[in-house]
């Protein structure tokens, strides 16, 4: 990880803050006034590949990739359950790492290899891990589940890959597919139905150790 | 088909298919993303609807000027109140789903930005400009509560004399339980696609209840219901939040309108816990009375809710009419007047907060006794109605899902002495609790069709949230007409279908795969006399039909056409004459951290007993999500309320919390043989609320065991039991 990810200091974000509320104390008669004329917004293109497929797309920059996926690629597997990454329904696999793609906007995604849930499988040639939430039935209403099968196929390939985390009691040793271990990694996706014990069976099959 | 009177053997006892643990015929779809729910069906030209909500919880709005919105790049139509036109508010809404002037709760819907896209829309509804004279609003329940009145949801019961039987008890228990507000939490939010074709309005919409959903979109409007069609197939997540129109469909249909072209809309996410529904808190007070040896002689049960005007209680103490014995009863609910949002049904709605409370007290009046708690419970189980004693239970294996869970569990390694067990630091102990939630039955139709390949294809207005309805459905159709799963084709959710049960109160399973029976028993009949047999004595199996020492292809009997016929299930008084309930034994073990009073759950175990079960694999699901939702209410579910300005503050999924991976272990779940044919031909009950039922008093009965803190004031975190966790273990700490 480049030292500049972490850009944005704890301090900075502290500053931030202060101004954002500054901002918000404007008296009412001040925050009133609006823009006499609203330009248009910048639209941009973007190329990228999605599913093995190369796809150029011109979008409002305000766009996220979520909606591009969705609205503008038609590709609904991927979900909108709250727009915020608080849920987790929209993961996708970007150059193979997994992401809440309704936190990043299609135009910073130039170039980037795109994985949704269509393009793991089909429902003629199901993946082995929709293959195995099907089997033991690790789902109920559906619409959590594709991010569920994205993460849950990512996770897998951070733990082969040596990723640690929260609840790796040893930095210097491999990962392994733990119950704990899963379940940690798994914890941005939410399923209100209740579905997680069987998905860990699901993802328990898959890292091919039967729990 | 009339059913009134308990079902003799029928073709679904051969449990060829039915009762078989069977993959979800719509797996595969939902697993490639490619179920298409409400906001994902293609509309060609479609334009983006983005919903304003009130910043206000009561008053009015003193002006409202779209003025910058309407000049925004993309803008088509900007709707409000004042230019929606004359809207009536549907039979199950308590508040408008279009506010103005007049507002009626916080993020009550006010106006609609339709623009060409989803950010253009966004961008022009930040610019529409209010200004609201604010109201004073009743926000507090506990403030609200000497206020409260009854309700016509639940006459007063008082049976012997209560307050005679309660003073004269030697072993007595007075205790008040508050359960909060809680959100449904769906992860689809409420979501629709309107399209107008001339008056004919088509809506592609989230909704668990479709007729009712057409009649209320009509009365809103002003149309004629048969100008309205609501399509459904798949919807993400429901839970009671999804029982009514909301103000997605509606803006939607008014949205086209306006933009001449089909509109989508979905709620914005921090928009939905203030804009829809949510299960009211409750206040409760319980009082038992008991001899010595531990029979109840008194049990009173008191509950306070509130809602908007015109709304409904939350029906905390139904169960308690049923579940236990004891000749001196008082039980109440009242109702005040609360301007916090809509308050309607949430999974199980009443017995889940109820029994909440309920199956605290029965474990703090077991302690009390110097008894087991499982011991108490089944010295006072009842095989009839305690108000009505000629009314006899269908089934009921109360004792039964304890003992055997007791046993499954390890219930004899508890410590019956509080923080008595420990692990390292952190604290064990067990809870168990009943669960109980009665057997609704209503009237069910289904349409099915043989076609001339022999395929059999059940159309039926039932929808599907997640509960396994398209499987059973295909279980049902497959077991009465001699055909393998693979040749049933199940299409839901279309107002164009049959009249269901459609999903809501744990009625759906058994009341739809009933009215999917009746008309298979019809098409039975058809295709009988078409092939020429006696239909009484036709045995249909193999994708044959046997009738003596004949035989023939089940598609020849379609061979000059598609066999196409429709009925109902409509059921009788058996309901008014066995009190219909299921019941459940659940347990739970939770480790609470020693310093910070975090705690854990390690172990859960339900036991259920709930009629047939149709299949065993998607009711486990529906029994798992039911205790995992009522872990999240036993550990960290509250809606925050905001007391001076009257609005629930945790308004996302970040703020309220819900159970995630990391929070559930491996749950387990065991269904006790039953089949009960008073309750419907399928002789099956409902589980998906069941589940829900009990667990969470459960976790709080374990938390207790496992630290000695006593915590009536849901949800059980750890703030509620730090100060009084107990002190130094061995080697000095905890």
């Amino acid at each position: 990880m480049k030292d500049d990810d972490f850009g944005i200091t704890r301090r900075g974000v502290l500053a931030s803050g202060g101004a954002s509320f500054a901002i918000a104390s404007i008296p009412p008669a001040r925050a009133e006034i609006a823009p006499a004329s609203q330009p248009m917004p910048a639209a941009m293109k973007v190329a990228l590949t999605v599913n093995g497929k190369k796809r150029e797309l011109e979008v409002d920059t305000r766009t996220t990739l979520l909606d591009a996926l969705r609205e503008h690629l038609h590709l609904t597997g991927t979900k909108k359950g709250c727009d915020h990454g608080q849920c987790g329904a929209c993961t996708v696999i970007v150059d193979g790492r997994r992401i809440n793609s309704c936190l990043s906007l299609a135009v910073m995604h130039e170039g980037d290899e795109v994985t949704t849930i269509e393009g793991l499988g089909t429902p003629e040639k199901l993946h082995p891990m929709q293959a195995a939430f099907v089997k033991h039935d690790g789902y109920q209403c559906g619409y959590c589940t594709p991010g569920q099968i994205c993460s849950a196929v990512a996770v897998l390939d951070e733990i082969r890959r040596g990723v640690p985390s929260h609840v790796t009691r040893d930095l210097n040793a491999r990962p392994r597919a733990t119950n704990d271990e899963m379940r940690e990694r798994m914890s941005g996706n939410i399923c209100r139905c209740g579905a997680y014990s069987n998905i860990l069976e699901a993802m328990t099959e898959i890292a091919g150790r039967r729990g | 088909m009339k059913f009134d009177t308990p079902a003799g053997t029928n073709p679904i006892d051969q449990l060829k298919v039915v009762g078989r643990p069977t993959d979800r015929i719509d797996g595969r779809f939902k697993t490639t993303g490619t179920a298409p729910y409400a906001y994902e069906n293609p509309a060609p030209n479609a334009a983006y609807g983005y919903v304003v909500g009130a910043a206000i919880a009561k008053g009015r709005i003193a002006s409202i000027d779209p003025g910058a919105a309407k000049g925004a790049p993309g803008v088509l139509a900007i709707l409000t109140a004042d230019t929606a036109g004359k809207l009536t508010k549907g039979d199950f809404n308590t508040a408008n789903l279009l506010g103005g002037p007049e507002i009626e709760h916080y993020h009550q819907a006010v106006a609609l930005v339709v623009a060409e896209s989803f950010e253009q829309a966004r961008a022009a509804a930040a610019l529409v400009r209010i200004d609201y004279a604010r109201g004073k609003g009743a926000f507090d329940l506990h403030a609200a509560k000497e206020s409260a009145q009854p309700s016509k949801d639940q006459k007063d019961i008082k049976v012997g004399d209560f307050a005679a039987a309660f003073a004269a008890a030697p072993v007595t228990i007075d205790a008040t339980y508050h359960t909060p507000d809680q959100a449904h939490a769906m992860m689809e939010p409420h979501a629709s696609i309107a399209a107008w074709e001339g008056d004919q309005l088509t809506l592609w919409t989230a909704n668990q209840m479709i007729n009712w959903g057409r009649g209320d979109v009509a009365r809103t409007l002003g149309i004629p219901k048969d100008k309205v069609r609501l399509i459904s197939p798949y919807i993400g997540g429901g839970f009671g939040g999804k029982l009514f129109v909301r103000a997605d469909a509606i803006l939607a249909a008014l949205g086209a309108k306006a933009a001449g072209r089909p509109v989508k809309v979905a709620l914005q996410r921090p928009l939905m816990f203030n804009n829809t529904t949510h299960r009211p808190a409750t206040l409760q007070r319980i009082r038992i009375g008991a001899t010595r040896e531990g029979k109840i002689t008194a049990i009173g049960h008191e509950s306070w809710s509130g809602d908007l005007p015109g709304g409904g209680i939350e029906n905390a103490v139904q169960q308690t009419r049923l579940l236990y014995a004891g000749p001196n009863r008082l039980i109440t609910a009242r109702l005040a007047t609360l301007d916090l949002p809509e308050g309607n049904a949430m999974r199980a709605p009443g017995e889940a907060p109820g029994l909440m409370a309920l199956e605290i007290a029965i474990d703090e009046m077991a302690e009390k006794l110097g008894m087991d708690p499982i011991q108490f419970r089944i010295l006072n189980d009842t095989q009839v109605d305690p108000e009505k004693p000629e009314r006899p239970f269908s089934q009921r294996q109360l004792i039964e899902c304890l003992q055997r869970g007791a046993e499954r569990f390890g219930w004899s390694r508890r410590s019956a002495t509080p923080a008595a067990v420990r692990d390292g630091v952190w604290l064990i102990g067990m809870g168990v609790a009943a669960g109980f939630r009665n057997n609704l039955v209503t009237k069910s139709g289904a349409r099915v069709r043989l076609s001339p390949a022999g395929r059999i294809i059940v159309e039926t207005d039932m929808t599907d949230i997640g509960t396994g309805s398209y499987t059973i459905i295909a279980q049902t159709a497959a077991e009465m007409m001699g055909v393998p799963l693979d040749r049933v084709d199940v299409k839901l959710g279309d107002s164009s279908f049959p009249v269901s049960a459609g999903s809501g109160g744990q009625w759906g399973a058994n009341s739809a795969t009933s009215g999917v029976y009746a008309a298979c028993v019809k098409l039975r009949e058809a295709v009988a006399q078409k092939l020429g047999f006696n239909s009484a004595d036709a045995v249909f199996t193999g994708g044959k039909v046997r009738s003596g020492n004949r035989s023939a292809p089940l598609a020849r009997a379609a061979a000059g056409g598609e066999i196409v016929v429709e009925d109902s299930i409509e059921f009788g008084d058996l309901a008014k004459r066995y009190q219909q309930s299921t019941f459940a034994g659940h347990f739970v073990e939770v480790a609470v951290h020693g310093y910070t009073g975090e705690t854990r759950i390690r172990r859960m175990l339900a036991v259920c007993a709930a009629g047939r079960i149709l299949n065993p694999k998607s009711a486990r699901s529906q029994v798992i999500g039911a205790m995992t939702m009522a872990a999240g209410a036993a550990l960290m579910e509250e809606l925050a309320i905001d007391k001076r300005f009257g609005f629930f503050v945790n308004h996302d999924l970040a703020g309220y919390e819900v159970p995630v991976h990391a929070d559930i272990p491996h749950q387990e779940v065991i269904f006790l043989d039953e089949v009960d044919p008073i309750s419907s031909p399928m002789k099956a009950k409902g589980v998906g609320e069941l589940g829900i039922c009990g667990v969470a008093a459960a976790v709080a009965n374990a938390a207790y065991n496992a630290t000695g803190v006593r915590v009536r004031d849901y949800p059980v975190t750890l703030d509620k039991m730090l100060d009084r966790l107990p002190t130094a273990g061995p080697q000095g700490s905890p």
